[in-house]
């Protein structure tokens, strides 16, 4: 196992994560890991799902494991939690100001999803948030770089947030290997260069970890976000 | 090859743009919409054309508009959307036009849920619409699939100048897989004499019509049709089948089921019951003959029939059996998913009754 110094931790004095990124990059999942991390770090923690656009494998779906794990879930309750309406909870501009929590907020893919939290992006300003696009170089969208930046770009302009760091989450579902990952770090690293802001980690499943130790900091994941024939 | 990260819905889109389909037309409904949203984007950078339409019934009589002119066309949409598209798709069979159609299926009856659902296979198979008419249905199980399967769509759309339906439940369309793109070039033209394009200038109409006012006209028509889906019968059958060999019980599903159902298989093995699998690829024509011929070995003592439905493709599995085995049912309907260890329990509780 690497050095701990390897390993990504958020800062403490980070309060308000917000993932964004294109479709299918991975942002639930890292959402998922990230609340779970913050929680492991003995604060009071909350994800809010923001994700207005898929109908499927959205965050709130593992309400139940985030509240056993001391993850607050903030996400449409009742039936409203399986529409594809566009309703927001109010618990979201709550934790928005809540000093006390360490929020993530999962949105939803591309530009088109995002455009829920321009509604929010003065309130957020003031609260000097992390704003993450996550990135995944197997995703069409991503696989260019001049197209990663226009996604990035054009997912600024319709949350109206500047987003401060690149997650770098290559991946290929059951098919990644370390291979994946380290063929996605050298885009990640333009990428980052090109949009002039930090990588702030790189995202690999734990099982991999150990074969990816020239790359730093590392944050290990559990998957959660399973379909019907995998274990859960 | 690369392989790719694709969700279903956007791989269908890319894949019939792959294919050479330049016409779509489609109106919103989950969980379909990335389907419509991707063609939006990239159609028209492939010279094609996308419509939103005012309506299902709209998009589907502008796919006939299209493939009359010698177009390769496609619509997609989810169950109710299906339903209104219903006396499009028979107009299509009766004048004879190739189209792709993709039903990414979630619960019924009504708009019940955008979960996902089978229970548009009575719908899918028996008939399209009105009329004796038929239509060739895929039911891929995964994202790979799906994008070989719509390729595929269309050119079976062509050669049998028939309605292809591409269908798959919700999960297909929202979940994500690795694939690679394995043609690279659209598929080669087809001569289409008959296309209303204008190009003929001898004189001579090209009329497409689903409307034949003599009865014994429309027959003889309708019995071309008996002739071409024999035919189709024949040579188009697909299907898998995994660890029948053997096999104490076979389980027949389609699409993501088929999956589910797989893993239970699994964790079936670990205990040392030989389960096998059965997945039709083609729900219409069914594969009856292999589906009997399995059904008939010694060491098999029963096919459990899986869907998300409440027993339809139940009845094709019968039809193939004719009664020679017992063929028990597993459903969960209306969105819900049948879980892998459900499966495993009800496979046991079979085997364990037939001992007794």
């Amino acid at each position: 196992m690497a050095a701990d110094k390897h390993f990504f931790a958020p800062a403490g004095d980070k309060r308000l994560f917000i993932i964004v990124g294109a479709f299918g990059s991975g942002k639930t999942e890292f959402a998922l890991n990230l609340a779970l991390s913050l929680a492991g770090q003995g604060r009071p923690a909350a994800l809010a799902d923001l994700d207005l656009v898929n109908p499927y494998f959205r965050s709130r779906e593992k309400s139940g494991m985030l509240e056993i794990c001391g993850v607050k879930m903030i996400a449409p309750e009742g039936a409203l939690r399986n529409a594809d309406l566009p309703s927001i909870p109010p618990a979201l501009p709550r934790l928005i100001y809540d000093k006390k929590t360490a929020g993530v907020v999962d949105v939803g893919g591309d530009r088109t999803g995002a455009r829920v939290l321009a509604a929010y992006a003065r309130d957020i300003l003031k609260q000097d948030p992390s704003v993450w696009y996550v990135f995944n170089r197997s995703r069409y969208d991503n696989a260019r770089n001049d197209a990663a930046l226009t996604s990035l770009k054009q997912i600024e302009v319709s949350c109206g947030l500047r987003v401060n760091g690149i997650v770098h989450n290559t991946h290929l579902m059951g098919d990644t290997t370390a291979a994946t990952v380290l063929w996605g770090f050298e885009a990640a690293k333009r990428l980052s260069e090109l949009a002039g802001m930090p990588l702030v980690c790189h995202c690999a499943r734990w099982d991999l970890i150990d074969e990816l130790r020239t790359l730093s900091p590392l944050f290990p994941m559990t998957l959660y976000m399973n379909r019907p024939w995998e274990d859960g | 090859m690369q392989k790719e990260l694709w969700k279903g819905n956007e791989a269908i889109a890319e894949a019939a743009i792959r294919a050479g389909c330049r016409a779509y037309f489609g109106y919103p409904i989950t969980p379909q919409n990335e389907i419509p949203e991707y063609m939006s984007k990239h159609m028209p950078k492939a010279g094609g054309v996308f419509v939103q339409a005012e309506s299902e019934i709209a998009a589907i009589n502008m796919v006939y508009g299209a493939s009359a002119t010698g177009v390769r066309a496609m619509t997609s949409s989810s169950s109710p959307g299906i339903s209104l598209k219903q006396e499009g798709i028979s107009y299509l069979v009766g004048a004879n036009l190739p189209a792709v159609i993709v039903n990414m299926m979630r619960g019924g009856p009504g708009l019940g849920t955008i979960q996902p659902g089978q229970a548009d296979y009575f719908q899918a198979t028996r008939s399209p619409g009105h009329g004796d008419g038929h239509m060739i249905v895929l039911a891929p199980s995964g994202i790979q699939e799906a994008a070989d399967l719509i390729r595929d769509a269309f050119e079976l759309a062509d050669k049998y100048l028939t309605p292809v339906m591409l269908l798959a439940d919700g999960m297909i369309g929202q979940m994500m897989e690795p694939i690679i793109w394995k043609e690279t070039s659209p598929l080669p033209e087809v001569d289409k004499p008959w296309a209303a394009d204008g190009r003929d200038g001898d004189g001579k109409t090209h009329f497409v019509s689903s409307l034949r006012l003599e009865s014994d006209v429309n027959e003889r028509f309708v019995l071309s049709l008996k002739d071409r889906y024999a035919k189709i019968a024949r040579d188009e059958v697909r299907y898998k089948s995994i660890g029948c060999e053997n096999a104490d019980l076979v389980i027949a599903a389609f699409g993501t089921t088929a999956r589910i159902a797989q893993s239970a298989a699994r964790k079936l093995d670990e205990e040392g019951l030989k389960v096998g699998l059965f997945r039709p690829i083609t729900l219409w024509p069914f594969p009856y003959d292999a589906l009997a011929e399995i059904a008939a070995r010694d060491s098999v003592k029963a096919v459990l029939t899986v869907e998300m439905n409440l027993g339809q493709m139940h009845e094709d599995v019968r039809l193939a059996i004719c009664g020679s085995k017992p063929t028990p049912f597993y459903g969960r309907t209306g969105g819900m998913v049948p879980e892998p260890r459900h499966i495993a329990d009800k496979v046991r509780d079979i085997l364990r009754e037939m001992e007794l």
